[in-house]
């Protein structure tokens, strides 16, 4: 069985014992981001990837650090939605549809200890279909070549585009904002400046990092300046915590069912968390029927959400490692990491460098249930977190992503830059425009253009080229369905309201 | 509606600028078909239809915020940009507590808390950053020790 000799290389790399040490480091930080109003997966973990690069970390643990953070955030996402019905990430928003009622009627610990089971058990089978499914992947991958490369970057952008935002147009300018960021600074094939103005500064492009700090951390700031560090107080006060064992066995095949569906819509390129909870929430709703009691403070509806959410976070990583493409916006910002670190994605991270994916594998079931002890015993002090108020927290946020923008490259331009992205982000997402195709626009923007530029020398300018596969074929009308069918399924696919006191 | 048309016709306009700049991208002599042109110009085509889109079909405005809190928001981005460009020559910590402090006051306006955050902040941080984590910061302006 070579999964499980796999699993044992990469047991043997993540169970060192500071490899350990930084995988439960950064459970805890990573449920802090989580719970914290205002802090989600992607901003949490793009503020910490400066640091965790200027800290010295080779790649493995590096890795292990962080998707420790990403899957402590969205385990720690549920506290703060069902104690002050704020999500404190997007694909949270769906627990407050019952957690928030269920913790008002008095069952606060019983949501929190529910929704955490529920997390391990989607975040775990995820964990083991990313195992089954992702070497699979990266041998169909081996067949990928340029055309349909630029094909499968092309269906990120349409699915994400769609999918992530209510116009159409407003997520493709969203791309192209991206994409024409990606453009600025030397041309890699003909090694002449591009878009650079003459401007020094801008001879070696814009730091993806910048970009995603700006427009995830400092924007949020200009926001919660905005609403004036409103709703930052606790909602619902938090009595003993007790296990609700009759609770979690009724909510188990809702769990595994949630766990599929949520782990399907992560995979989907651009599709990410959000959708996997919400469509996890809505196919148990709709098999609940009317008696269910949906959006009453039900069991199952706390369950359903939690291990979608969790579940789609795991099934995300499966195109991010094999393809390149992630299928979130913190998947995105993983992948600047592992850019960062100088770690290409793709088929041959798995034959190259197996240490590195099978230790991910095997930090992300350590991770896992290190999640599961921290949360259900230490639920308390993470709520007790959740009251630091809104005056500290932002200023805090605000000087660590400068130092750690400081730390990369030591000059004030990277740091203007990062404040004109933050004012950026906060029009953007006032306007409704999407900021993650802007984000994914600066990761994959050189490699789409290379991937065509490729393609185009392969055939000698034969633009044909681009549909002479049946994979390639198959993207182009998947990227062209992704785009245009949700404009008629938005009716359908309405995401219901926060309930509200 | 007008806020979309506004920003429609503003990245319209960036469009046809970035589309302009880049027929002047120059070319080498190892080109190949596509050349450094094409993507930026099909990208700068692309951003440009949806301006369109956006000016045609414009959604409902946001709520923006009125007069004060947009003047806090210009106080933290003042105050950010002028932190930017004070952190090398300055030192780390007294920029840190002034931006931490005048950032925490526009989030709430309690003078007291609001310096107790941004000295707080400032040595907490410095001492993380400097000791725990082994970033190299400077606590005060070179020369002054």
């Amino acid at each position: 069985m070579d999964i499980f000799a796999n699993l044992a290389l990469g047991f043997s790399v993540a169970l060192s014992p500071y490899t350990l040490m930084l995988a439960v480091a950064g459970c805890f930080l990573g449920t802090i981001i989580g719970a914290l109003p205002g802090l989600g997966p992607s901003n949490g973990v793009a503020i910490l990837i400066p640091i965790t690069f200027t800290l010295g970390l080779d790649a493995t643990q590096a890795l292990v650090l962080m998707t420790a953070v990403y899957y402590g955030a969205m385990y720690g996402g549920r506290i703060s939605s069902i104690l002050l019905n704020i999500p404190g990430d997007e694909p949270a928003l769906m627990t407050t549809l019952d957690g928030y009622p269920m913790a008002k009627a008095g069952r606060a610990g019983d949501a929190l200890v529910l929704s955490g089971v529920a997390s391990f058990v989607g975040a775990l089978l995820a964990t083991i279909g990313l195992m089954l499914l992702a070497p699979m992947l990266a041998r169909v991958a081996y067949l990928f070549g340029p055309a349909e490369y630029f094909a499968l970057y092309l269906l990120a952008f349409c699915t994400l585009g769609g999918m992530a935002s209510n116009n159409q147009a407003k997520a493709a300018l969203a791309s192209c904002i991206g994409l024409g960021i990606a453009m600025i600074g030397v041309d890699n094939n003909s090694g002449l400046p591009r878009m650079t103005g003459g401007h020094l500064h801008l001879m070696d492009g814009i730091d993806f990092l910048v970009a995603i700090v700006g427009l995830f951390a400092i924007a949020e700031v200009f926001f919660f300046i905005e609403s004036h560090g409103k709703g930052s107080s606790i909602g619902v006060k938090l009595e003993k915590v007790r296990i609700p064992w009759r609770d979690i066995r009724e909510t188990t095949p809702t769990m595994i069912r949630a766990s599929g569906v949520g782990f399907v819509a992560g995979i989907l390129p651009g599709a990410g968390a959000s959708l996997g909870s919400f469509l996890a929430y809505m196919t148990e709703k709709s098999i609940a029927g009317p008696k269910g009691g949906f959006g009453t403070g039900v069991a199952r509806g706390i369950a359903a959400p939690e291990a979608g959410n969790n579940s789609a976070a795991g099934g995300a990583l499966v195109p991010m490692l094999t393809l390149g493409v992630p299928g979130s916006g913190t998947t995105a910002v993983l992948l600047a990491l592992l850019m960062t670190l100088n770690i290409t994605p793709g088929p041959t991270l798995f034959t190259d460098r197996p240490e590195v994916v099978w230790g991910l594998i095997a930090s992300l079931l350590i991770a896992n249930v290190v999640l599961l002890l921290m949360n259900v015993p230490m639920v308390k002090i993470f709520v007790r977190i959740l009251s630091v108020p809104a005056w500290i927290l932002l200023p805090g946020v605000t000087m660590v992503s400068f130092v750690g923008i400081y730390s990369l490259s030591g000059s004030y331009f990277d740091l203007l830059l990062m404040i004109g992205f933050g004012a950026l982000g906060y029009v953007l997402r006032k306007l409704d425009i999407p900021t993650v195709p802007v984000i994914l626009g600066i990761l994959l923007g050189g490699n789409m253009e290379n991937a065509l530029r490729r393609a185009m020398v392969l055939s000698d300018g034969d633009a044909t080229f681009l549909f002479s596969s049946p994979i390639a074929i198959g993207l182009w009308i998947a990227a062209v369905v992704g785009f245009i069918a949700p404009m008629f399924l938005r009716s359908v696919l309405t995401k219901p309201q926060a309930v509200t006191d | 509606m007008a806020s979309d048309r506004i920003f429609g016709l503003v990245s319209l306009f960036v469009a046809l600028a970035y589309i302009a700049s880049a027929t002047q991208i120059q070319t080498s002599f190892l080109a190949d078909p596509v050349g450094p042109k094409a993507f930026p110009m099909l990208v700068g085509a692309v951003a440009a239809l949806s301006s369109l889109v956006l000016i045609l079909r414009p959604d409902p405005d946001p709520s923006w915020p009125i007069g004060r809190t947009w003047v806090s928001l210009l106080i933290a981005v003042v105050v950010l940009i002028a932190y930017a460009y004070s952190l090398k020559p300055l030192g780390f910590l007294v920029p840190t507590a002034i931006a931490a402090g005048v950032l925490s006051y526009q989030l709430s306006p309690q003078p007291r808390a609001a310096a107790l955050t941004g000295v707080g902040l400032s040595v907490g941080l410095f001492v993380l950053f400097r000791f725990a984590l082994g970033l190299s910061l400077f606590a005060f302006p070179k020369g002054w020790f």
